[in-house]
């Protein structure tokens, strides 16, 4: 089994969030990049595959040079190679398109993509994978197996899960519950080593032209102080929610 | 030339969130001086909608949607977007609606936006403003293509009444292969869920244990809350992980949050920030949620919460 797993390089969590050039970019200055936490869920997926089932496992990122440490830092966690596109990452059609590209030229059966990156939140590319190349999709993962070319998934849904049966060629949008946060690995030295010496392609976009376009951002007005409310005084915190907040 | 929207529905009823992406459709309708198509998928009746500003609904019945299917939804609203010659579609942040957005992108070779929490600010270029980095800024978007596929953040647009009428005809797409079939479903039916939710009431790891949560869920009873957990309590397995929210779990977008027992960690406050108005209650006066909350109890839980209860019977009684 050939699988991709899609690594978007993201700011981490706690990372402040600035623009530069009048709002109309992120500014990256500063900033602290990690694995989409999304994707290192389907990472780490990808790694049981490949131990258990002999799974070929290639990374896979749309973004500039400055995103490769990322991909280094998912073939030192174990994946065998790497591809970037050599593409800003601008938005997710395009994206999805570059991605469903190097899926036809690699014959992946599986790709393995987070729900939605944490920096733009689109939760797109996934599904638009599928739908370009024509292969069946499952959003929302939080389980799977593959047993030749049929696969069982656990999709979580709107207050529950649903188990569902499909079949290869086959798109995920994962997230935690692939496998558990004790499960990720913190790449070692030896993998940090070998890593250096893992095949990581260059390969150039296809045409595209962008469906949607960012035109600037904003930072949600700073917050009020809280109004605190004594225990003793739980009337008073029904009064605020009614009268004030008016939310019940 | 139209608005379409699919209006979700379970059951064979529309969820709030489908009168709720009715009524943004409606805004953006009267933006473009056009009229709102309704997709209705198996559900019962479908006046309702023509109280929220739905012009005309496509009814589609057909025993092989009982389940859902993100590429038969798709497919079968593709259709009805080509027959209306839609200009825009409107779709809620639903996980089902999420899961066939960007299939209906691709078909309709549209741009699609997630996440918008204002009616297009502009027609023409087509712009809207949408969360993004995880609540911590707005990004405004521009749609370049012919159709446009707008999905709104629950709770963003809120319901707005109209008074009118919707006609209702009988469609009949065509239904590709479904590639995914559905094995069984585990879905407590009798409670309502976090991404439906108004209201959410979430306990954290100073609840001490499982078998504390009973004031959790009567809380949530009283108010018609979603009960949620923050992360560390499901990782314990306390909870199941379906009621997890921040980061990496459920995002919610509720009008009201209430956290109890949850010191506010930043992956947390990631997946909540998007509600209206935020209440902590936290033994502890430093933990980080006071400077995310509207309104804050410094105090133990376990006087508390009961307290609250009964304040909230009282205030329910009297209204």
């Amino acid at each position: 089994m050939k699988i991709l797993v899609c690594i978007s390089h993201v700011p981490d969590t706690t990372s402040k969030i600035n623009f530069s050039d009048n709002n109309t970019k992120f500014d990256p200055t500063g900033v602290q990049f990690v694995i989409n936490p999304n994707d290192e869920f389907g990472l780490t997926r990808a790694m049981w595959f490949k131990e258990k089932q002999g799974a070929q496992v290639t990374v896979a990122n749309v973004g500039g040079a400055d995103t490769e440490p990322t991909l280094r830092k998912a073939l030192a966690i174990g994946a065998d190679e790497a591809i970037r596109v050599n593409m800003p990452a601008t938005d997710g059609f395009s994206v999805a398109k570059q991605l469903a590209n190097v899926v036809k030229d690699g014959g992946y059966d599986l790709v393995i993509a987070g729900r939605e990156s944490i920096d733009y939140n689109g939760g797109m590319v996934p599904g638009m994978i599928a739908g370009l190349i024509g292969a069946n999709f499952v959003n929302n993962c939080i389980g799977l197996e593959v047993d030749g070319t049929s696969a069982k998934a656990v999709r979580e849904i709107d207050g529950g899960k649903e188990s569902v049966s499909t079949s290869l060629p086959l798109v995920i949008g994962g997230q935690k519950g692939l496998v558990e946060e004790s499960d990720l690995r913190i790449p070692n030295m030896r993998g940090i080593m070998m890593a250096r010496k893992k095949p990581l392609t260059v390969v150039e976009p296809v045409a595209v032209s962008a469906e949607t376009s960012s035109v600037a951002f904003e930072k949600p007005a700073p917050k009020g102080a809280v109004t605190l409310v004594s225990p003793d005084n739980l009337d008073e915190l029904v009064n605020l929610l009614h009268n004030e907040a008016k939310v019940i | 030339m139209s608005v379409l929207v699919y209006t979700e529905s379970e059951q064979g009823n529309f969820k709030k969130g489908a009168l709720e992406v009715a009524s943004y459709a409606k805004a953006v309708a009267n933006q473009l001086g056009t009229t709102v198509t309704a997709v209705a998928i198996n559900a019962n009746d479908t006046s309702a909608l023509g109280n929220y500003g739905v012009d005309k609904v496509l009814n589609i019945s057909n025993a092989q949607l009982d389940n859902f299917n993100a590429n038969a939804y798709a497919a079968a609203i593709k259709q009805a977007a080509e027959q209306e010659s839609a200009q825009v579609v409107i779709v809620s942040s639903s996980a089902n609606s999420k899961y066939l957005a960007p299939l209906l992108a691709v078909g309709l070779n549209a741009g699609y936006v997630s996440n918008v929490v204002e009616a297009p600010s502009s027609t023409s270029p087509f712009t809207v403003k949408r969360t993004a980095f995880t609540n911590k800024a707005f990004e405004t978007t521009q749609i370049n293509t012919d159709i446009k596929i707008v999905g709104v953040s629950n709770n963003a647009f809120g319901l707005v009444e109209n008074t009118g009428s919707a006609s209702a005809e009988a469609f009949s797409p065509s239904i590709p292969e479904l590639g995914v079939t559905v094995e069984s479903v585990d879905k407590a039916t009798d409670k309502v869920t976090i991404a439906d939710a108004e209201i959410v009431v979430s306990g954290g790891r100073g609840l001490k244990g499982p078998e504390n949560w009973g004031m959790i869920e009567e809380l949530a009873e009283v108010l018609g809350a979603a009960t949620a957990c923050s992360k560390p309590v499901s990782d314990l397995g306390w909870r199941p992980h379906s009621e997890h929210v921040g980061q990496t779990g459920k995002p919610v977008a509720s009008n009201l949050y209430i956290a109890i027992g949850i010191s506010g960690a930043i992956q947390h406050l990631a997946g909540i920030n998007a509600s209206k108005v935020k209440v902590v209650i936290n033994t502890d006066p430093e933990a980080p949620f006071f400077k995310a909350a509207d309104y804050g109890v410094v105090g133990d839980a376990f006087q508390v919460v009961p307290e609250l209860i009964e304040k909230l019977k009282a205030f329910k009684a009297q209204q």
